[in-house]
């Protein structure tokens, strides 16, 4: 393959260049929140849309619908990115945006379980099949058309500010979310409130469409195309080319296969672990990821400016060696701050009190609830729930116990803290990944030939991380030991990076500052 | 550096197989476990549903990437594009 020299006039100049970083950081933006504002409810829509019963497999169910949107993420890079390696960056990705709008919209306009059934869920996972359909054409183009206006030797840095969009628009996901909640409350919220996100989801999409339609396609794009030489059958030239298909596999297993695991543990396995492994508050645990990726985000820019200077691999494995170093530590820690066992109770401050009420079969339902209070501010509501029947030859249900902690204003930084280094670790890992990945493919293929490795190493790899450290804590939970060990799903994250780090030391190629 | 890149490639290709071998031994031992009642059966079944059609795959790109680095195609020479 032969590099060809970008000349000055063909890269924008800086106040260009941020216009088109603008434009299309927004439109990726939306679309991240999106695909997040399904992940970040995952547990009110697991009792809209799921059968009820069995919370567990609720859960799961709705997991593995969020899951879906991972998986069908490679295949939309397939369909999209061939388009766009053919008819161009600019037009692809304004479908992507109106496909994932759609989908979007449509969600919030989806009947519940107990109104139509089976198909609530069937709607539910077809839709979400969509937005990750969406999601797969839209990132690449996102990052080839930033890369493609930026000057060699500051890359890094401009492709950085793409980066940034999947945290920030988990970030405005969360942020909506919050306010949502807190303008209806929370009982309306869980009834129909929720639907809201979803549905202003339209309007976010037609600013951004407006936004798109007004931008020119990449000139790296069009020189090719005048020059008659884009690729007549991109998704052959990637994966049937030998040379090529090995920097697929490259990209793939020494680099972001990793960097993805990293990703969606710092973000969202720490998510899960604190609120349904430590039952830290609904709002508690929102804001402080909020302050965590308020704090975070501009290191996306530092280290992709950086890794412009000393090449994108030192970045991206420091990052993945941090994390398998300290995953351990930082989750033992997070625990401990909200272990009740490790605190002392106000004694004096303990309240409890029942309440039987009858429901419309006749059985009675005992409640019970109990309020403890630690000295460090800390406290944890224990609500019980036992069903009797009012047949008295059937015995009580067995109780249903739920859990709810409140972090002290120090645990609750710390807790931040905490969340705080884990989204670090994910800036360095991410923040050099769009031009490393730019890099390494030329103009004619390079659409398809980046998106495909980046949505299987986030996608999948990534994507399934809550999916698969939920499974292996679940299943560590046996008769002997019925609260499981709460660690032993960092071992997924931990062995990826782990295999990733060592394939990325043993064969990465460091700076290439040309791209072809 | 290039040898041990080589070298190196033949665990890439073992890890991908013993990767699908025992993600195929661990779901046949927990479907099995779940149909005699010791694992809840939905979401056992789910679960390997849904991780052995996607990961096997990518396994077998994990033992192609082996046999490429084996062949010597990401000696130092070859990976600067």
């Amino acid at each position: 393959m032969m590099p060809i020299n970008i000349s000055d006039t063909e890269t924008s100049a800086p106040r260009g260049l941020m216009k088109v970083i603008a434009a299309s950081s927004v439109g990726t933006l939306i679309e991240w929140y999106d695909f997040y504002i399904y992940g970040a409810m995952a547990v009110i829509i697991a009792k809209q849309f799921f059968p009820q019963g069995n919370p567990t497999a609720a859960f799961l169910a709705a997991l593995a619908t969020f899951a879906a949107g991972f998986v069908v993420r490679p295949f939309g890079a397939l369909v999209f990115g061939r388009l766009g390696d053919v008819i161009g960056r600019k037009h692809t990705f304004l479908l992507t945006l109106l496909l994932m709008g759609g989908s979007t919209f449509a969600i919030g306009l989806v009947p519940g379980y107990a109104q139509i059934g089976i198909w609530a869920p069937i709607l539910i996972l077809l839709l979400r099949l969509l937005q990750g359909l969406a999601l797969g054409g839209e990132y690449g183009g996102a990052a080839t058309y930033v890369a493609e206006h930026a000057p060699a030797g500051r890359r890094g840095y401009f492709t950085s500010y793409i980066q940034t969009t999947a945290t920030l628009g988990f970030f405005l996901s969360i942020g909506v979310i919050l306010i949502t909640r807190k303008a209806l409350g929370v009982e309306s919220f869980n009834t129909w409130g929720w639907r809201l996100p979803f549905l202003i989801s339209i309007f976010l999409i037609a600013v951004s469409v407006y936004i798109r339609l007004r931008m020119a396609e990449s000139p790296l794009f069009v020189r090719i195309k005048n020059e008659g030489k884009l690729s007549r059958n991109p998704l052959k030239e990637s994966f049937a080319r030998r040379s090529n298909l090995k920097m697929v596999l490259l990209a793939l297993f020494a680099a972001v296969m990793g960097q993805g695991v990293v990703w969606y543990t710092g973000q969202f396995y720490a998510q899960t672990f604190i609120e349904r492994t430590l039952s830290v508050e609904f709002e508690q645990v929102r804001y402080l990821l909020c302050f965590a990726i308020l704090f975070a985000t501009p290191f996306f820019l530092v280290f992709g400016a950086w890794s412009d200077k000393i090449g994108r691999k030192p970045i991206m494995l420091g990052g993945m060696l941090l994390a398998i170093a300290t995953y351990f530590p930082i989750y033992k820690m997070m625990y401990h701050v909200a272990d009740p066992a490790a605190k002392t109770e106000l004694l004096e401050n303990h309240r409890s009190g029942t309440v039987l009420a009858i429901n419309t079969a006749g059985d009675t339902i005992r409640t019970t609830t109990v309020v403890h209070v630690y000295t460090d501010g800390s406290s944890m509501k224990v609500v019980t729930n036992t069903v009797m029947p009012a047949d008295k030859a059937k015995s009580a249900s067995k109780p249903e116990t739920t859990r709810t902690f409140w972090l002290s204003p120090g645990g609750f930084w710390m807790m931040t803290l905490l969340v705080f280094i884990q989204i670090l670790y994910v800036t360095m890992v991410y923040g050099p990944i769009a031009a490393f990945l730019v890099e390494l493919f030329p103009t004619r293929i390079r659409y398809t030939s980046m998106s495909l490795p980046y949505h299987i190493g986030n996608g999948i790899f990534g994507g399934l991380t809550p999916f698969i450290a939920t499974r292996l804590f679940d299943a560590s939970k046996t008769t002997a030991d019925p609260g499981g060990d709460p660690y032993v799903g960092l071992w997924y994250p931990i062995l990826v990076a782990g295999t990733c780090f060592v394939l990325g030391l043993l064969y990465l190629p460091n700076k290439n500052d040309e791209i072809a | 550096m290039n040898a041990l890149k080589r070298f190196f490639g033949f665990a890439w290709m073992a890890l991908g197989l013993a990767a699908i071998y025992l993600m195929f031994r661990q779901a046949g031992t927990e479907i099995a476990e779940a149909q005699a009642g010791l694992r809840p059966l939905l979401d056992t079944r789910m679960f390997w549903y849904v991780i052995i059609p996607i990961f096997t795959p990518i396994m077998f790109g994990l033992c192609l990437f082996g046999w490429f680095a084996w062949k010597g195609e990401f000696r130092s020479d070859k990976t600067t594009q």
